[in-house]
């Protein structure tokens, strides 16, 4: 509401600072004066330092508000609340506090705290009043010393074409900083999970039972956070799917390169990409809801005993999601061998399948393996098949009938619900987030390095 | 081959189809027969996938409805206040008209498990909208609770022995009465669209997951299709080989790899804890879709700017643009339906993203649609989550059903992305 009125308002702002550029331009033109840009320039040239700055006013009071408000409303709390508390028993009154502002009142809470609530309301109306004032003087301030600007020789054109070079730079530098802020986060809130559990033993650790260490006195029981168990599962999955895409995704690509007519090429390739935009959680409930029983039930046939959740049901639905990926993936490289190639070895009567086998695979082999390992790296972060389909405890075995739990299901799982900050389940996620994160990373550099040279080899 | 018969004459020669030959020829058709398994194995993957999900979602394509003849007596309910009478027992007393020998109180509670709990409030609902209607008796339609509807939808055998199955041998004969009395009927399950979600199957809907997803996407969409636009014309038209654009470069490449759960805890850790936006919104989700969409479009802008031909840029520089202009004008316009076709695809995947959307906790249980962006909601992806990990038997075809619309939104969106794409694209 609030926010909706300051935007319409900011924008009628622009709306006629442009056209009053235009018009005290316009008029100078008629005055006889050549002016240096058309003037539309000029009535750009005030809009944009109309809606910038205010723009940016607004967006930075957002984002330190929050920080402000709390701050102030712990500063006027009487000293028996605050005195000798820790930051985790302060964030749980803030957010009693919040809660009671927000009308939910549960019980009947400290007088205190009421009152903290009343001038926690009277804060934030305060705040957001004084940011709609902060941002019309700055917009009418932007606006004014823009149309002072006006003048016939003023370059109006190169001054709107450096500012909006100015707002491409910073769109184009979000991808630093997402990747700055996915770094940070991850980071930070690790760091504070090592501090609590040591990192020797998280990463080398044998056993996996973050939810049995809830409890305060539990917390430094050795070994509860060992997460070797949930790195070889992750594994052992992912390498079951890669067992099921990798044979299927070659063999299709290389009859679609060496062997499909042109017409059964253009129908099944569509076909099988189909199979890539299927929504992960449309696998997840295909594991469930047939695979598992099926495998189940041919297990049980056998004389075998099959886990509901077993490793086989997860990582073969994965393998099926991952079959188009290494099947483009070869397709490109196969298709990139240069014809000579292909020539020279017919020329000597080699069959088709030979010239595959021995000259068409290794000469694509860079290119196959970089799609390979993007696709490792799809099926370790791959997360909603194996959170409906893979299991939940975490164990260390090799037999694909059995349950494993994966980086991906324990983060869902800690972070799922309730979310308190200072426990270290909560913030284990993030230390299994930066395993995961370092781990597809390196993949991917690897990944795009090897297809960058073998691109540069046949171009 | 100038001398074919002289050729044959010789034993031995290279195209004698000895045994070595042979072998040759059966291993090259081996891998053709291989590449066909694979090839049969992926797609056939692909039938039964959507085979299954098809079949288990028909069931929820109709929904079984019960009609009853309530009374609303004046006396039990009050005409200023509709609000406050016990629709509950109304609905009980016309079941009880209709079984007049269900007497005890196990009895009745077995009798009222095979209608549906939300047939009370529908009846509310219905009472306050038409008030005139108390004092008379109407005829009242609601949805059969859970069982009743597997039962009518033949999901439950009744020769399976008792201790099996889910409903008692009284509720089977009771369902049929009321069959034999024509009080069942199977219409068009509106419901599934137009309801909230509910712990009840058969009062469970989308509402509120496609109206989260439809505010998810349209922050995505406002955010990330002018940024990306924006940063791919930079980097495409603007920027000096350096340090800095190199970096930005691996940065894109690298963040479209990253895994999807991966933003979900940037979500969690900067946009909830941080910045102390509100749990389970739609706004928080378009935020996190939209840093996973922007690698997309990016990448997909760059790919078009690169399709127009530097004639273009040169003659409008030529006849005195300036760099700004040449882009605004010329480039970018032309380069629309390639970066349009990019972003739609962008966004079809952003709406079957599920796992950053649950780590922001957009998989709570709520039972309205959300009136803002800022209200707590589900979204279509995350529904189907939901629905899948409830146990009731009704929730596996809603699930199915489910998916069966978010499919229909991907396939319609991709259909609308190669149309443009076939519509639009002009070579050079």
């Amino acid at each position: 509401m609030s926010a909706s009125i300051l935007a319409g308002v900011l924008l009628t702002l622009c709306l006629v600072g442009y056209v009053w550029g235009r018009i005290k331009s316009g008029a100078l033109k008629t005055g006889g004066m050549p002016l240096h840009s058309i003037p539309a320039y000029h009535g750009y040239f005030v809009a944009l330092w109309c809606g910038i700055p205010a723009f940016l006013l607004v967006l930075i009071w957002l984002a330190a508000e929050n920080a402000v408000v709390d701050a102030l409303v712990i500063s006027s709390l009487p000293a028996y609340l605050t005195a000798g508390v820790d930051d985790a028993r302060m964030s749980l009154v803030i957010s009693e506090i919040k809660s009671i502002a927000g009308g939910r009142i549960f019980g009947t809470p400290d007088a205190a705290l009421l009152e903290a609530a009343e001038r926690y309301n009277a804060l934030r109306e305060t705040a957001s009043l004084a940011m709609f004032v902060c941002a019309l003087v700055v917009a009418t301030a932007g606006l004014s010393f823009a149309r002072a600007r006006i003048s016939p020789e003023f370059r109006a054109r190169n001054n709107v074409d450096g500012i909006l070079r100015w707002i491409l730079i910073v769109c184009s530098v979000l991808a630093i900083l997402t990747t700055l802020g996915i770094v940070l986060s991850l980071v930070i809130e690790s760091l504070a999970f090592f501090r609590r559990v040591p990192v020797t033993s998280f990463l080398f650790g044998m056993e996996w039972s973050p939810q049995t260490a809830m409890r305060a006195d539990q917390v430094a029981a050795e070994g509860a956070f060992g997460a070797v168990p949930v790195f070889w599962g992750t594994i052992f999955i992912s390498a079951i799917a890669m067992f099921v895409a990798l044979p299927v995704g070659l063999l299709s690509a290389i009859y679609l390169v060496e062997y499909a007519d042109e017409r059964v090429r253009s129908t099944v390739k569509p076909l099988l990409e189909i199979l890539a935009g299927i929504p992960t959680i449309v696998y997840g409930f295909f594991a469930i809801l047939t695979v598992a029983p099926f495998i189940r039930e041919w297990g049980m046939s056998m004389g075998l005993s099959v886990a509901s959740n077993s490793a086989l049901a997860a990582g073969g639905v994965m393998g099926i999601m991952l079959i188009p990926f290494i099947s483009s993936f070869s397709d490109d490289a196969i298709s990139a061998v240069p014809q000579s190639l292909r020539d020279g070895a017919y020329a000597l009567g080699a069959t088709k399948a030979e010239t595959v086998r021995q000259v068409l695979l290794p000469a694509a082999l860079p290119g196959i393996v970089g799609g390979v390992l993007l696709a490792v790296s799809r099926a370790i972060g791959e997360t909603m098949i194996v959170v409906m389909a893979a299991g939940l405890t975490a164990t260390l075995t090799a037999n694909p009938l059995e349950g494993v739990t994966t980086v991906t299901v324990q983060i869902v799982t800690l972070l799922i619900g309730d979310t308190e900050f200072d426990s270290p389940k909560t913030l284990a996620a993030f230390g299994l987030g930066l395993v995961l994160f370092l781990s597809t990373l390196a993949l991917n550099v690897i990944a795009l390095q090897v297809v960058k040279r073998y691109r540069e080899r046949y171009e | 081959m100038s001398d074919k018969s002289a050729a044959a004459s010789r034993t031995g020669t290279w195209y004698e189809p000895d045994a070595g030959l042979k072998r040759r020829y059966a291993a090259d058709k081996r891998l053709r027969i291989y590449g066909v398994a694979a090839i049969v194995f992926a797609l056939g993957m692909l039938a039964i996938l959507v085979g299954t999900i098809v079949s288990t979602a028909l069931p929820a394509a109709t929904q079984t409805m019960v009609t009853l003849n309530v009374d609303l007596p004046a006396d039990r309910i009050d005409t200023s206040d509709p609000r406050g009478a016990s629709y509950q027992m109304i609905l009980t007393d016309a079941m009880a008209k209709i079984f007049p020998e269900v007497d005890t109180p196990r009895e009745m509670r077995e009798l009222r498990q095979l209608f549906s709990n939300g047939g009370q409030y529908r009846l509310r609902d219905m009472v306050i909208a038409d008030p005139s209607l108390i004092g008379r008796s109407v005829p009242f339609t609601f949805p059969l609770a859970d069982i009743g509807d597997q039962l009518h939808k033949g999901l439950i055998d009744r020769n399976t022995p008792r201790e099996q199955r889910r409903v008692s041998d009284e509720q089977i004969s009771w369902y049929d009465r009321l069959v034999e009395q024509g009080r069942i009927t199977t219409p068009l399950n509106t419901g599934m669209i137009f309801n909230a979600d509910s712990r009840f199957p058969e009062l469970a809907g989308l509402k509120g997951a496609l109206v989260g997803s439809f505010f998810a996407l349209l922050i995505c969409f406002l955010i990330s299709f002018p940024v990306g636009i924006a940063a791919a014309v930079y980097l495409e038209e603007f920027a000096p080989k350096n340090r800095l654009t190199d970096l930005i470069e691996v940065n894109i490449n690298n963040l479209a790899a990253v895994p999807s759960i991966v933003f979900g805890l940037l979500g969690l850790a900067v946009f909830l804890n941080f910045f102390g936006m509100p749990r389970s919104a739609p706004i928080v989700g378009g935020l996190v879709l939209s840093l996973m969409t922007l690698p997309t479009i990016i990448i997909a802008t760059r790919a078009a700017l690169k399709a127009v031909p530097p004639s273009i840029r040169e003659a409008a520089i030529g006849v005195g643009a300036s760099k700004m202009q040449t882009v605004g004008h010329h480039v970018l316009p032309l380069a629309m339906p390639g970066i349009l076709t990019g972003t739609i695809i962008g966004l079809a995947q952003a709406l079957g993203e599920t796992a950053p959307l649950l780590l922001i906790g957009m998989n709570a249980f709520i039972t309205a649609a959300p009136d803002s962006m800022f209200n707590p909601s589900t979204a279509l992806p995350t529904q189907i989550y939901i629905w899948a990990d409830s146990p009731e038997r009704g929730f596996t075809s809603r699930t199915s059903a489910a998916i069966i619309v978010l499919l229909g939104f991907l396939i319609t969106m991709n259909a609308i992305a190669i149309y443009m794409r076939k519509r639009f694209e002009r070579k050079w």
